[in-house]
């Protein structure tokens, strides 16, 4: 119940018992979502992005999981939400595409069944002849030749762009409010990528709808993020806007991040740096902040968790990281782009 | 689709033509005493079987007693050599009471075998789940002959709920009908549930972790058409297949126990008869039978393949 957000994530956590012990994949994310607004969700395999997302629609519901905090949509509270309650709500106010088009889609049945199914589980008062017009209608708008005939299509006659157009066309058959897209261009080729996020950035443009990527390719972020989460072993260490994480990152593991993308406007190293070491074990996480064994700045603070607050100037741009914004300024003139390298290029930890 | 039938048409002709061949081949090489003498019945003067011989055609070379066979079995006239009964007749008539069992029996095994599989699937590991795995392995282990005889014994015979063996033809009286049949059909059963549940269990286990029925459950389909649409949908394919080849084993001979020991008289019985008796006619004729119904369901069960995962194209 608020005014002021379309998606308001609050403490959420989420952990999974598993053959060896509770894993604590989600550890209390908080993040908001505005309409017409692109979140983007960075971080490693493994820091619990796509939990956190396949949490808000419920699909992580399971007898192994355990669930924290709210995450409130509008006027319903997704964690805590009924069956037949968030079932309304899937596909129809907040849609998902995944990360793999070659498995999305059912094999077994034509691609615009496929569509018609979703569009008919929400608007029962259409008819299947109206719900196929509907279908190819999205089709062509998500750029898939010859659609009249393509909805008779089955899975495997497409190849992995056009099955992501596919899943692209039936996340928006119901016009939905937030379109969470999960890695939605790791599995294809650099060019079709590019195709398939200009088609979400100008379907947020025309349609009025947020976006949460969830990716790890921080090319992808640039293009299109308002916003950014940076997550770390299963909590959000540092959010802000697109230039603020850019142009003015506080946590260590983004200054991380950003040094290992090649960028054109700085000279090519003679290797890509990247950051040492592995992502931490949630099933046994190191005490306090979860980045610590992997930081090259640690200190005695860092056993104890630093909560994510703003801790300079520019609101809403907040860390968890106890250094202090002097140290963390000049610490990154040093480290940025070179962390985990040295300056004459070798690698330290 | 044409072409694909018309190839499985003509593969057809070919298998049943070997088999023929084979089968002819086999009786004429084993030792099986000489038809003639029994058709010349008791009397053993010389010149009376020297006439069956020839009357038969026993005296010509082999091929042209296969292709006098053969042409027996197509036109209908092949007589058996020990009953001297029309073989085609017996088992035309023997043939709706096989059909009768193995339908029925192939319908209920799948129907609970979907239940139970869905059913062990959604509850893997839990109390339940392994009870009926448990139940499932104890259906797999016992002996048609042994558990038929029990259930006729105890429910027929003793607690008289149900007939005590028999068969009444389906256009006589279809309550009746059902009613004698519902013993064997549970019987001939109770084993393949429990393999079929077993199967349909493991690949449901691993259909319901692919990332299509994630998407259909992110569609906000109701979890009851995301497990039947999506997941069972799939999880049969597989089934499907086998489903096709045990029918037409079942019709082909895997129903003889349950036929003797419910006293339904069908196919399998008179086959075993026959070959015990060596009698060539009705063992040709119930070879090419079985050998056609087999190769035709392989064929049923490709096109419902094709049906069912529509990646495998039909050429």
């Amino acid at each position: 119940m608020n005014g002021e957000h379309l998606l308001d994530v609050r403490d959420l956590g989420v952990s999974f018992a598993t053959e060896d012990g509770v894993v604590r994949a989600v550890d209390n994310v908080s993040f908001t979502l505005d309409a017409d607004e692109v979140l983007a969700i960075v971080g490693e395999s493994g820091s619990g992005k796509s939990v956190t997302t396949m949490t808000l629609l419920g699909l992580t519901r399971g007898v192994n999981a355990r669930f924290e905090g709210t995450a409130t949509f509008r006027d319903t509270e997704l964690i805590s939400a009924g069956d037949e309650q968030i079932r309304r709500v899937r596909g129809n106010e907040i849609a998902m595409i995944f990360q793999d088009p070659m498995t999305a889609l059912d094999p077994v049945y034509r691609v615009g069944d496929q569509i018609v199914e979703q569009i008919r589980a929400h608007r029962s008062d259409m008819s299947k002849a109206q719900a196929l017009d509907r279908t190819v209608e999205l089709m062509e708008q998500v750029g898939i030749p010859r659609a009249r005939d393509r909805v008779r299509a089955y899975p495997h006659e497409f190849s992995g762009g056009m099955r992501q157009r596919v899943m692209i066309a039936m996340a928006l058959s119901c016009d939905p409010s937030i379109l969470i897209a999960d890695e939605p261009t790791t599995a294809l080729d650099v060019t079709i990528q590019a195709q398939i996020l200009q088609r979400i950035k100008d379907l947020r443009e025309s349609g009025g709808m947020a976006v949460i990527m969830v990716t790890h390719d921080l090319g992808v972020v640039a293009d299109v993020a308002d916003r950014i989460a940076v997550m770390y072993g299963g909590r959000i260490v540092e959010q802000g806007t697109l230039d603020e994480i850019f142009y003015d990152p506080q946590h260590p593991y983004t200054w991380g991040l950003l040094g290992s993308i090649t960028r054109v406007d700085r000279p090519r190293p003679r290797r890509l740096p990247s950051i040492p070491g592995l992502p931490p074990s949630l099933l046994a996480p190191p005490e306090g902040c979860h980045f610590r064994p992997r930081c090259p700045f640690e200190f005695d603070k860092c056993p104890q968790l630093p909560a994510l607050e703003q801790r300079i100037q520019t609101p809403g741009h907040r860390d968890r990281c106890w250094l202090t914004p002097d140290e963390k300024k000049q610490l990154r003139d040093v480290g940025e782009g070179r962390i985990g390298l040295a300056v004459d290029g070798t690698v330290t930890a | 689709m044409g072409r694909f039938i018309v190839r499985r048409l003509v593969g057809m002709v070919f298998v049943l033509f070997a088999i023929s061949v084979l089968t002819f081949a086999i009786f004429n090489v084993i030792p099986n005493g000489d038809p003639a003498l029994r058709l010349a019945g008791r009397s053993q003067n010389p010149q009376v079987v020297e006439t069956v011989r020839h009357q038969w055609g026993f005296d010509k070379p082999v091929y042209v007693q296969y292709a006098k066979t053969m042409g027996k079995v197509f036109d209908g006239s092949l007589i058996s050599y020990t009953t001297q009964t029309n073989v085609l007749k017996e088992i035309r008539h023997d043939i709706t009471r096989t059909f009768a069992l193995a339908i029925g029996a192939a319908i209920m095994w799948m129907v609970f075998a979907m239940g139970l599989g869905l059913f062990t699937a959604l509850r893997a590991g839990r109390f339940s789940d392994r009870f009926l795995t448990v139940l499932a392995l104890v259906g797999i282990s016992m002996p048609v002959f042994w558990l038929g005889a029990l259930l006729s014994y105890y429910l027929g015979f003793k607690a008289n709920i149900f007939p005590n063996g028999g068969y009444v033809p389906l256009d006589q009286n279809p309550a009746q009908w059902a009613y004698h049949l519902i013993l064997p059909w549970f019987a001939l059963s109770v084993l393949f549930i429990g393999v079929y549940s077993r199967l349909l269990r493991s690949n449901i286990l691993d259909t319901i972790n692919e990332d299509f029925v994630r998407t259909a459950r992110a569609k906000g389909l109701s979890e009851r058409r995301v497990l039947v649409r999506h997941v069972l949908r799939n999880s049969l394919i597989p089934v499907i297949s086998l489903w096709g080849l045990d029918f037409a084993a079942i019709i082909g001979g895997g129903a003889i126990v349950t036929e003797s020991v419910f006293d339904i008289g069908g196919v399998g019985s008179y086959a075993a008869d026959s070959i015990q008796a060596l009698d060539v006619p009705p063992v040709m004729a119930l070879t090419m039978f079985i050998a056609f119904f087999v190769v035709f369901f392989n064929a049923v069960v490709d096109i419902m393949y094709a049906w069912l995962d529509p990646r495998i194209r039909l050429q």
